[in-house]
This record gives C-alpha cells, structure tokens and sequence, in this order.
C-alpha cells in the first residue's frame, strides 16, 4: 500500500506544503551533502529535485550517506532516486550523472529556484558559487564548507551575504576523517536553510502579487 | 572605514582595491569567496574590483564537504 502526498504530509508545518510543493531545487553533489540534504527536502514536501553526481556508490560511503550495501556500484543520483521516490512516490525527479561543469550549469539549473551546493571539492565549490551568482542572479546559493572530524559542534555556523547563504565550520579538511553526525548537521541546514528561502520568498511573493 | 565579516574595520583610501584589502587583511588562504556590500565579486576582478568607503565585506572561506 502506497500513502498519498495527503497521508505523508499530514504533519508538515502548516501552509508549507503546497510551497514547498510547487518548488525545485538543484541538488549538485549527491554525497555526504547532497544525499542527506535530499532526503530532507522530499521529507519535508519539495515536489522537484534536480540531482547531479559523476560518482557512483562505494562502500567507504556508507558512514555518512544515504546509501545502503546494496547501492554499492550503482550510480549516485540513480540510487538516490529510489530511496527519493520510496519516501515520496510523487517526487519529481531529474537525474545527471555526470562530471558538473561550468557549462552545464545553465542549462541543467535553469528551472530551479535554489541551489544546494554539495561538492567535495573546496576549488569547486568556488566556481559553482561564481557561475550560479553570473547566471541566476536572483537566487540563492546554499553552500556545505568544512563539515570533517569530530565534536566541534560549536563551530558549525550559518552566514550570509546577498544570494550567497554559507554553512560549516569553514576549516576542517577531509583528513581529519568524516563522521555521519557531522556530515548531516551541515547537511540538514542546507536542506533548512532551502526550505527557509523558499517558504520565505515565495510567501513574499505571494503578498505582491495584486 | 570598511567593515569586514561584520566585524573587522580597515581604514579605507581611494582606489582601494579587493586584492589590496585582503593583502592589508593578511588573508593568505586562497579558497575564498569574497561580495562587497552582498554583490559577489569573482577572483579575476579582485585586483581591479573597487571597494567603495563604508563598504560591508563578506569573506567566506570554502572548506572541503563530504
């Protein structure tokens, strides 16, 4: 038996549904970031996800993302699409697997609202950030920067500037080793940080219509 | 008088530039993104970008995700 939006919904802050609902958001990255941040966003009731990953699944990923041992092998995004649409049936989903580059980004990201930056990479993160500003200047980019090691929770923080929205502890290096708590704090705010945009400006832009 | 990350200040002088206040900062760390009163200036423009007296400056510093 499969439960209707109605069923899943039923205990979503309300008037957030229907927002969140009639909302796309870009997924780049579908790792210990994205995956989490993902799982959020279609628990929370986003109808649209843009997902993009080159990557597929290994099994040094499993204490951190949203992956299980019988993904090993399988492509991110298409992985992810089934724990997705296990959650939520009526999600909508579109699936890139492949290596993001500047060039793809207005033409995969043009439908969507926001942003979740998700990258590995810090040198990445850069030129995402640069090409989304310079291609969509009207919307929110939402960045994961230092989520390693352990405890330092304190240092997790969130900061803005115009369309640019930051969240992690802006130091730790992957060498430190990673940590599935960690990882999905930063994770998780991203997905809060969408849903806050979201409700917020379109709620504002509901008020200025006539 | 510029305010960096809402809370360093630097004297501001004509002709400031993004790559002179982050040389006067000491900010040697090169994964940075850098808006200047929340408009983001990319790194091929931060020798040439103006930062404006009264400027608010926001540094971030881009670590690895996971």
């Amino acid at each position: 038996m499969t439960a209707s939006a109605s069923e899943i919904f039923a205990r979503n802050v309300p008037g957030s549904t229907q927002i969140l609902g009639g909302s796309t958001v870009a997924v780049a990255g579908c790792g210990g970031l994205g995956s989490n941040a993902a799982v959020a966003l279609v628990r929370a009731g986003v109808g649209s996800l843009i997902l993009v990953d080159h990557d597929v699944v290994e099994a040094s990923n499993l204490n951190r993302q949203h992956f299980f041992q019988f993904d090993i092998g399988r492509g991110k995004p298409d992985a992810l699409a089934d724990h997705l649409r296990a959650i939520n049936p009526e999600v909508r989903l579109e699936l890139w697997r492949l290596m993001l580059t500047p060039h793809d980004v207005p033409r995969l990201f043009a439908g969507a609202d926001l942003l979740i930056e998700a990258f590995d990479g810090a040198d990445a993160k850069r030129w995402l950030i640069e090409v989304w500003c310079r291609c969509f200047p009207g919307r929110k980019v939402i960045c994961g920067s230092g989520v390693s090691g352990l405890g330092n929770s304190e240092a997790i923080a969130v900061r803005r500037s115009g369309n640019i929205i930051l969240c992690g502890d802006e130091a730790s290096d992957p060498s430190q080793g990673l940590c599935a708590a960690r990882v999905g704090i930063v994770a998780n705010l991203e997905a809060n940080l969408a849903i806050e945009v979201l409700t917020t400006e379109k709620r504002h832009g509901d008020d200025q219509q006539p | 008088m510029v305010t960096i990350n809402n809370r360093d200040r630097v004297d501001w002088w004509e002709g400031m530039t993004v790559q002179e206040l982050l040389d006067e900062l000491g900010y040697t760390y090169v994964l940075i993104t850098v808006t200047v009163n929340d408009a983001l200036v990319a790194e091929e423009d931060y020798a040439t970008h103006l930062v404006p007296d009264h400027a608010e400056v926001t540094v971030f510093h881009l670590a690895h995700g996971g």
